[in-house]
């Protein structure tokens, strides 16, 4: 008995409820806002599947990013390169397609996110520059790439069957974003919550000390764990590329943001040792549904800006719990 | 003797950490089926031993064999692969993963699909814990465990290793007098089994009931290693501290002439502990919280520091009723709290002893914002001296000291504020016997200067030696307060060591009381 820590088991019912409030304050919250533009914003068509569709075919590409972020910040680490990196994707493929055809375009691609990849973890893990400053250095560096390789030009790609997978799309209604998002998310949902390698993640962001005790590579985790989000970036890239018909270095330019504030308002922390795919998942769509609100209610962008900036810091503070 | 028989076999270890020689030809033979006990100061260089035998550090120069292979580039992961599992005092678990993840963690149970089965794991910790006797819950978080909790789940996660050679590094720390006994009697289960363990403790007394042999380090090197009946307790800290040192028992305790009351308590409680305290502190007493883990004597320091809130009863400092809505209310009413974790609360560990020492007063250091770097100086080489602190220089990281001197840098931190009533908690947890007895003595002399102080520690020796009064808590009451003289009995020898030893069992006694009393 004399071991037994009575404030956890003191825990009222309440309070118990307070707390899976709080960590479910997302859902909560995506219901809430689709409610209100439903009840305020039928008449402008908001609940139209064509304008609902829409939503998920603008979410898709922060969504995959976000997936990746979101072990990203589960290890610990960051990476503020994906928006460049999939600018810069775009232009590669494109570029690629144009010389070798579908195939080698998509080889190329990937290629490029590997390659961002691993120069990011090489360099916070070999040499030890925090990932907050590699990958900030990446984002100009991957741009600066972008602009000269193309020219600062769009790239057309003019390969329907291209276009039709990695973006344009669809099988019957379902647009193909909507399944790369849904497949993407499954995966990396398993991949987080019941894999091994998810589990090491987990563990070196929750306590990067005691993980490497417990026999776990911190470092080779954390490499992992930024070519994967360079890849997702990558492929990020490569859908834009599809959707736009053109790849471009604009293209993907601030998404980081979007996806750092999808996974953390998904309940994913920014400080390691917890995260939820699905989390991320259902912050990317709010995210989008909120930007798709506030152009139906017909604010101007600035307005846009201001009004997302509230939600989100509002969604974020519900979401603390307070000690 | 064949080298194979060793399950460890070091051979002229040395490791420096820039320039600074932390093993010096260190000898480590351990065989299987012994409890073999590590024994040696702070800075001995025990703690490099274990991380050299766990593949975290990497020797400079000297052989590692385990079970009679020689390893080259021991890993933490060819080290437990060749079954070596280590308990660390408190680095091991992942607060944000539960029990059975942490138990299990990199070898998780997989289901079909080759998906992770924390269902499975949990039963299999369960089953763990039934045998162990343990009541903690596979699916709580471990930052919701308590530290005794915790010390059992990093034991559990080392048993299910399969180890042949397990570490436990200052095992009992945190543990109760009855969860010590369960530990030992689990060990005990272990070596028939084969098993080796390696016991690091600073606590002689249980190394003698539970140790075959030991070795003892001093300086970075082994001195001694020797069946355990052939070290009693004074040659064991003979070869610990080199030369025989003033021991807890020679403390003086003045007899106390008692000024007025300083800190009041009525009836106090705190949202979950403590219940219904109340409490005189006077002018020059030190009180001691004597109980066991979880019995609320933490709880009690943090409600008088006003880190927790105080949900009922009124407290009094100098006669004057104060409300303490937040640890700056109490700092004003002249309350200081040396807290128990010191990495964590106590101390900013990368920062110099300066800044550290001064970082309380720092307004007061300042004039328009900008701090008085020379008043910063005077005032931390002030502290450096009164409390004989060992450090090369007040420019220094914390983090380079050794325990007792980061404990007195934390201390001094908080003597600079002036307080009349210091709270300390835990003041002594994983400091060497020599810098023990100082930091009792330093406590003996703030309370002559005039100074109302509460005490926490498990280690009742140091209670003894400390306090005019010990309060028994259990289940975040006041049990009962003796006067630390009743714990003498005049009719022993005068021996001090022999009073002492007598006055602990009292005490222990009196715990054990508490406990079956409520329940």
């Amino acid at each position: 008995m004399s071991l037994n820590d009575t404030s956890t088991e003191k825990t009222t019912l309440l309070e118990w409820g307070l707390i899976n409030w709080r960590r479910n304050i997302i859902y909560i919250g995506f219901i809430a806002i689709f409610i209100i533009f439903s009840i305020t914003l039928h008449d402008k068509g908001f609940l139209d599947p064509t304008n609902l569709l829409n939503i998920i075919r603008q979410t898709a590409m922060i969504a995959v990013m976000a997936i990746a972020m979101t072990f990203v910040l589960s290890c610990g680490e960051i990476d503020l390169s994906v928006g460049a990196v999939a600018g810069l994707t775009s232009v590669t493929v494109a570029m690629a397609i144009d010389a070798g055809g579908m195939i080698f375009g998509i080889g190329i691609g990937i290629a490029t996110g590997i390659a961002v990849g691993v120069f990011n973890g090489l360099l916070t893990t070999k040499i030890g520059i925090p990932s907050f400053l590699t990958t900030l250095a990446m984002m100009g560096i991957a741009k600066g790439v972008a602009m000269w390789i193309s020219d600062t030009a769009a790239v057309p790609i003019i390969e329907p069957s291209y276009s039709w997978l990695f973006g344009g799309g669809s099988i019957g209604i379902i647009p193909v974003l909507a399944i790369w998002m849904l497949v993407l998310g499954i995966l990396g949902h398993f991949t987080l919550k019941r894999t091994g390698f998810g589990r090491r993640v987990l563990a070196t962001g929750g306590g990067e000390q005691a993980a490497r005790y417990s026999g776990i590579n911190t470092n080779a985790i954390k490499f992992k764990v930024l070519v994967l989000s360079s890849c997702a970036a990558a492929l990020a890239g490569m859908l834009y590329a599809g959707r736009l018909q053109s790849g471009r270095f604009q293209l993907g330019e601030g998404d980081e943001l979007s996806v750092i504030a999808a996974a953390v308002l998904g309940g994913t922390s920014l400080f390691g040792g917890y995260g939820t795919v699905i989390g991320t998942i259902v912050g990317a769509l709010m995210i989008g549904l909120i930007n798709n609100g506030l152009i139906l209610m017909g604010l101007e962008f600035s307005q846009q800006l201001i009004a997302r900036g509230g939600i989100i810091i509002l969604a974020v503070a519900l979401s603390q719990k307070r000690s | 003797m064949k080298d194979t028989e060793f399950v460890v076999d070091l051979k002229n270890i040395s490791k420096s950490f820039g320039g600074v020689k932390a093993l010096t030809g260190v000898n480590f033979r351990l065989l299987p089926g012994e409890v073999h006990a590590l024994l040696g100061g702070n800075g001995a260089g025990k703690s490099t031993v274990l991380k050299v035998l766990n593949g975290v550090h990497q020797p400079d120069s000297g052989s590692i064999s385990i079970a009679g292979r020689v390893m080259h580039n021991l890993t933490p992961e060819t080290a437990r692969e060749s079954g070596i599992a280590m308990i660390f005092q408190e680095l091991s678990l992942i607060p944000s993963l539960s029990v059975a993840q942490n138990v299990f963690l990199t070898r998780e149970n997989k289901s079909n699909f080759g998906l992770i089965d924390d269902t499975t794991a949990e039963k299999k910790s369960q089953e763990l814990f039934n045998m162990l006797d343990v009541d903690v819950n596979p699916k709580s978080l471990v930052s919701e465990l308590g530290a005794g909790q915790r010390q059992l789940t990093e034991i559990v996660k080392a048993i299910s290793q399969n180890a042949k050679v397990l570490v436990l590094d200052e095992p009992s720390t945190a543990l109760s007098v009855s969860d010590v006994e369960r530990l030992f009697v689990f060990l005990r289960k272990l070596k028939k089994q084969g098993v080796a363990i390696v016991y690091v403790s600073h606590r002689m007394d249980e190394i003698a009931r539970i140790a075959d042999r030991a070795t003892i380090f001093r300086d970075g090197r082994n001195v001694i290693t020797a069946p355990i009946d052939q070290l009693p307790i004074d040659t064991m800290i003979e070869y610990i501290v080199g030369k025989r040192s003033l021991g807890l028992s020679d403390i003086k305790r003045d007899s106390v002439k008692l000024g007025k009351a300083l800190l009041t308590l009525k009836n106090v409680s705190g949202r979950y502990k403590p219940n219904n305290i109340s409490l005189s502190l006077h002018q020059g007493e030190v009180i001691g919280l004597a109980g066991l883990l979880g019995s609320g004597r933490s709880s009690l320091a943090k409600v008088i520091a006003g880190v927790d809130p105080i949900v009922e009863g009124e407290v009094f400092v100098n006669s004057n009723n104060i409300k303490l809505r937040n640890s700056s209310d109490a700092i004003t009413a002249g309350i200081a709290l040396v807290p128990e974790s010191r990495a964590t609360q106590g101390m900013i560990a990368s920062h110099s002893l300066a800044s550290n020492i001064t970082l309380p007063i720092l307004e007061e250091l300042s004039t328009n914002g900008i701090v008085n770097n020379a008043k910063v100086r005077k005032i931390s080489q002030e502290k450096i001296r009164e409390l004989n602190i060992k450090t090369a220089s007040q420019d220094h990281a914390v983090s380079t000291l050794s325990g007792g001197n980061q404990q007195k840098v934390v201390i001094s931190k908080w003597l600079v504020t002036n307080p009349d009533i210091l709270i300390l908690d835990e003041p002594t947890a994983g400091i060497d016997i020599g810098s023990k007895s100082e930091i009792i003595e330093l406590i003996r002399d703030l309370a002559r200067e005039g100074k109302a102080i509460l005490m926490i520690s498990s280690e009742l020796t140091e209670l003894l030696a400390a306090c005019d009064r010990i309060a028994v808590m259990n289940d975040g009451e006041i049990f009962n307060i003796h006067d630390r003289k009743d714990l003498d009995d005049p009719t022993l020898s005068d021996d001090p060591e022999n009073q002492l030893q007598d006055a602990e069992q009292k005490l222990q006694l009196l715990i054990q009381d508490a406990l079956t009393i409520k329940s």
